[in-house]
């Protein structure tokens, strides 16, 4: 039923844009190429800004620091009731979508989708995004040089959407 | 602040991986990272056009404009600065719709052009302008009610219910972006104040 619903979405959406262009009488063709048309400027503007995070991010996440954290970090997440198994995850999660994703996967074959770890770990992947994706993508599609306290404000968000999550399941479940 | 991060990212990353004995695989990382990269980019791009278009249309036919005066109530008091029913507005009031459908793929072009336009309003062009980081900052927290990659990992791992996170996540995602929300109206006074 879900499934049906969330593949009519995007099918539904166009419809309705291209319909409601006709009935106020927009050159609909003209007007998507010259939409389109923006989207070579813009995939210029964020290449070296995608290109210089990614550098970064995986030349860190290579070394495997990120799982030393997590033994620094256990007796906090024993307090709020987390299993340190999905840390890594968490940790993950704000610095590369796909990286957290694949952790994701490796709890849900290890303990189980139903379990309390891959319950938590669906959670915190399904209401976070990743923070320094879209910081490095918002930011550099406009050449936004200087970002203030972007970067703290985004990353505390995460910090508490992690809590949030582990809270919002241990209430549910 | 970007910058010693980032610096911070590719010390780290190197003397660490020197000293963990990783030189291969610093090697490796270095010319996979650029590959990677342009895969993002060519993964985009397509989606990018294709609704850059759509929202073209639906621009020019005063969909977005309706938008953005349906959500202005709650829009204003998010973004003090900008005018009321701005562009702008509308198409971050669509972004947020489409996130909350799980359609990062169009939600992120569609996301862009606000920024754009976000910056368009902005006096100095190359730092962030608070209304900026307030869009970022609700966007990063993600609003997402469908997350259909999860749903659909979990079918894969047998889960007997595999949309039963549903829930959780919309409570969750509620709440974080409440506090993202907060947090952000934090900083930005604090902020402020520096200023002065």
């Amino acid at each position: 039923m879900l499934e049906i619903i969330s593949g009519l979405v995007i099918p539904l959406i166009v419809l309705a844009v291209i319909v409601y262009g006709i009935k106020k009488k927009v050159d609909i063709y003209d007007v998507f190429i010259e939409g389109a048309k923006e989207s070579f400027e813009l995939v210029l503007t964020i290449f070296p800004y995608i290109l210089g995070m990614m550098f970064a991010i995986n030349l860190f996440l290579n070394t495997n620091i990120l799982f030393n954290i997590t033994t620094f970090l256990k007796p906090f997440f024993d307090y709020i009731n987390m299993p340190v198994e999905v840390l890594p995850m968490a940790l993950m999660r704000p610095i590369s979508g796909n990286s957290s994703l694949a952790l994701l996967n490796n709890l849900l074959s290890t303990y189980g989708p139903d379990s309390l770890i891959g319950r938590i770990g669906s959670v915190i992947q399904g209401s976070n995004d990743t923070t320094l994706y879209v910081l490095t993508l918002y930011f550099g599609s406009v050449g936004v040089k200087k970002i203030r306290y972007a970067l703290w404000a985004g990353l505390l968000s995460d910090l508490c959407g992690i809590i949030i999550s582990v809270i919002v399941v241990n209430l549910l479940f | 602040m970007i910058n010693k991060l980032w610096g911070f990212f590719i010390i780290i990353g190197i003397v660490v991986g020197i000293l963990s004995n990783q030189i291969d695989s610093i090697n490796r990382e270095m010319l996979n990272s650029a590959k990677v990269s342009l895969d993002m980019v060519l993964q985009i791009f397509p989606v990018l056009a294709l609704w850059l278009g759509i929202m073209n249309i639906a621009k020019t036919a005063g969909v977005i404009k309706k938008f953005a005066e349906f959500l202005s109530p709650l829009l204003g008091k998010l973004f003090p600065e900008i005018p009321k029913n701005h562009e702008a507005l509308g198409y971050i009031a669509s972004n947020i719709i489409v996130n909350m459908f799980g359609l990062g793929s169009a939600a992120t072009p569609v996301g862009l052009k606000g920024m754009r336009l976000l910056n368009e309003l902005n006096d100095r062009k190359d730092e962030a302008s608070r209304s900026m980081i307030t869009f970022l900052v609700i966007n990063t927290s993600g609003v997402t009610i469908v997350p259909t990659t999860i749903i659909s990992l979990r079918m894969l791992h047998g889960s007997s219910k595999p949309t039963e996170i549903v829930l959780a996540c919309v409570v969750a995602t509620v709440i974080s972006t409440f506090c993202a929300i907060i947090i952000d109206k934090i900083f930005a006074r604090r902020n402020k104040k520096c200023l002065k």
